[in-house]
């Protein structure tokens, strides 16, 4: 720093020295955006294909497990072992964790596995395969000993083959889930289509209010862009809650119907806790994200260009197709495709007016986490929606380019 | 458009523009419907028959007097200022730094640079929330205001970094040359010269990065305890399990707020922060 009052650094171009200031400058943000938030998305993609509560619980049944050829039932030193690390594992308090990860790939497992241990710690010794068959005719099944040599795996593709509803059979075949169980890919699928809906239902509402605006007067566009504004700033669940307090049963819109006599009051319209709330809701939250890129590409399309049109002949509906439309397009892109990032990964409204049937895949990611704590799988899912994402961000960057992320 | 569309407006352009106030008033309406039933007297979700007579006793303050009575809501309201204040001014301080430095010319590798900074702002709160939640528990941080302070910084240093590098982009380098020419060291050039000329956008960062912080609530219901309640977080256990018009009273104030930054930002952006 000692030679930086030379002035001849200012106008020596890109330098050593400015360069090295200039990564000193970025480089405390990049740390802190690396441990605050890449590091948290890697402990998460870790999680959803490291787990080691039952390699670690059972170590020596895994292990012995691993050699086992799969056909019949394990021999006799795997229930040796598995009766020790149970009866350790229930000492310890792991057994519960050790149960709920079995039960996940066979269902039923938990209750046969707090049975089992308790059952054990009166048994001071063997044959242990006829002490475990008398515990629980399911120590008898094969099925049982594939459960716990697959979760015992440290690393596994599982949750990932089962948020694309895909499962691994013993043999190590991967098939399909059965047609009951088969429900992320039905949900990502929803997701894709609702998103598609309101980023389309976003770009007819707000193609012609920008336009609007772009061909106003300075000062009433400035007074139009503030209507735009004002929502994208309102807090979201406020208008969340506006859109309760209009769309609820015995809300504002019902009310109002039902004094003009439109529908009775025995038919109220179920307009909110359904996909009908989800949509609308989020496309007015959504809304000004189209609108202003829309506005920003708009507001640089000369006028002569249309007056040209128009005294070429062209009517106003083809100088509109084939000299406006096409200028605005780079907006059009740009505002569908945030619109469509920011709707694929919507928590929050739709946790609030989808009610059941119009939950995204973010609903589900949310009820992993906290209500199954299946958090492996939340893992697995929210990796998916994240690659979906990284893409499309990727795409924008090329085509938008990520600095002019739409605001004002 | 009027020379295009001849003599006087015809029924398209009637059209095109109900259209367009039916869609301004999709935009606003919502929010205004709200402010007058906050005021409710009785604990509706709907205007009663004595306000839409504008009888003076259907209206009252009793959900305002319930807010401001409430521990709880007054509790949420300290822990929103305070994890707000604090996010963004790390918010701001890392992002104007980090700014400045990607504005120069010849930073290795800016394109990637910026993706990652400005990352948080496109990624699902749910999954960024959901790795916080391991991540940070994992270092002691989760049930503590810092941890959702680091948080909620990193979801605003986006909206610094696009804020302030629009700004930077306007920003004539040659007055920092001149500066320089006439003896000034780099420290004071930019606190003399560049600073002041950017200081709205770094504001206007600022702002927004507040209101990232003020609006979130994910990240509190993935990471925060009971001691880390915020405003959005008592929202949305109010819209969840009782609702009662108290919501109202609280949507009311956080949206003459939202007006109030809104008006802030425009007003900085007008001064010009070099922007058109």
């Amino acid at each position: 720093m000692t030679g930086a009052r030379q002035p001849r650094r200012y106008s020596a171009g890109p330098g050593s020295g400015a360069r090295l200031r200039a990564f000193g400058l970025v480089t405390p943000l990049l740390l802190f955006v690396g441990v605050t938030f890449i590091a948290p998305l890697v402990t998460m993609l870790v999680r959803s294909v490291h787990d080691p509560v039952v390699a670690d619980a059972l170590p020596e049944t895994v292990s012995l497990l691993h050699d086992w050829n799969g056909e019949g039932l394990p021999p006799e030193p795997v229930y040796a072992a598995a009766a020790r690390e149970l009866n350790q594992a229930r000492e310890d308090r792991t057994l519960g964790q050790v149960a709920g990860r079995v039960n996940r790939v066979q269902s039923g497992m938990r209750s046969v596995f707090t049975r089992t241990a308790r059952a054990l710690e009166d048994i001071e010794a063997g044959p242990w395969r006829d002490v475990f068959s008398g515990i629980n005719e399911a120590w008898n099944d094969p099925a049982t000993w594939h459960a716990i040599k697959s979760t015992g795996q440290r690393f596994t593709a599982r949750h990932y083959l089962n948020a694309v509803d895909m499962q691994r059979l013993p043999d190590g075949s991967v098939t399909r889930q059965p047609e009951e169980r088969r429900i992320y890919l039905r949900l990502f699928w929803r997701t894709l289509l609702v998103s598609s809906a309101i980023t389309f239902l976003c770009l007819l509402l707000g193609y012609p209010i920008a336009h609007l605006i772009a061909q106003a007067p300075p000062r009433r566009a400035n007074l139009l862009l503030v209507l735009v504004l004002v929502p994208f700033w309102t807090s979201l669940l406020v208008r969340t809650t506006a859109w309760i307090v209009l769309l609820q049963t015995q809300g504002v819109i019902n009310d109002l119907l039902v004094t003009l006599g439109l529908i009775g009051d025995d038919g109220r319209l179920a307009m909110i806790y359904n996909m009908t709330g989800t949509i609308v809701a989020m496309t007015h939250v959504l809304l000004p994200f189209m609108v202003l890129p829309l506005y920003s590409v708009m507001r640089t399309i000369p006028r002569d260009h249309m007056n040209a049109a128009a005294s070429l002949g062209a009517t106003p509906r083809q100088a509109f197709l084939r000299v406006y439309w096409p200028q605005s397009l780079p907006g059009v892109g740009a505002g569908s495709l945030l619109v469509f990032i920011l709707a694929i990964g919507f928590y929050i409204t739709p946790a609030l007016v989808g009610g059941s049937d119009g939950q995204l895949i973010s609903g589900m990611i949310a009820y992993h986490m906290q209500t199954s704590l299946n958090w492996g799988l939340a893992g697995a899912l929210g990796g998916v929606l994240l690659l979906g994402v990284l893409v499309l961000y990727v795409l924008y960057d090329r085509l938008v380019g990520v600095e002019r992320m739409g605001l004002s | 458009m009027a020379a295009a569309t001849g003599t006087g407006p015809g029924m398209g352009r009637i059209a095109y523009l109900v259209f367009c106030a039916a869609v301004f008033l999709f935009l606003v309406a919502p929010i205004l419907v709200i402010i007058p039933l906050s005021f409710n007297a009785e604990p509706y979700f709907t205007f009663t028959e004595g306000m839409l007579r504008l009888d003076s006793e259907a209206y009252s303050l009793r959900w305002y007097r319930e807010i401001v009575e409430n521990e709880a809501w007054r509790g949420s309201m300290v822990n929103s200022l305070v994890i707000g204040v604090s996010a963004t001014v790390l918010a701001t301080v890392l992002g104007t730094l980090a700014a400045l430095g990607l504005a120069s010319p010849g930073v290795p590798a800016r394109r990637a640079i910026m993706g990652i900074l400005i990352s948080p702002m496109v990624t699902p709160v749910i999954i960024a929330a959901a790795g916080m939640f391991f991540f940070y528990s994992d270092l002691g941080l989760g049930q503590t205001h810092l941890g959702i302070i680091l948080a909620h910084a990193t979801l605003g240093v986006p909206f610094v970094v696009v804020t302030v590098t629009a700004t930077l982009a306007a920003f004539d380098r040659n007055l920092t040359r001149a500066a320089a020419s006439l003896g000034a060291g780099p420290w004071t050039a930019f606190r003399r010269v560049q600073l002041p000329l950017i200081a709205p956008g770094v504001i206007s960062g600022a702002l927004f990065a507040f209101a990232v912080s003020f609006d979130e609530v994910v990240v509190v219901l993935f990471m925060g305890g009971v001691e880390q309640r915020t405003i959005p977080r008592q929202m949305w256990s109010g819209i969840r399990e009782q609702i009662s018009p108290a919501i109202l009273a609280v949507a009311t104030f956080l949206i003459v707020f939202a007006a109030l930054l809104l008006l802030t930002v425009e007003w900085l952006r007008r001064r010009g922060g070099g922007q058109q």
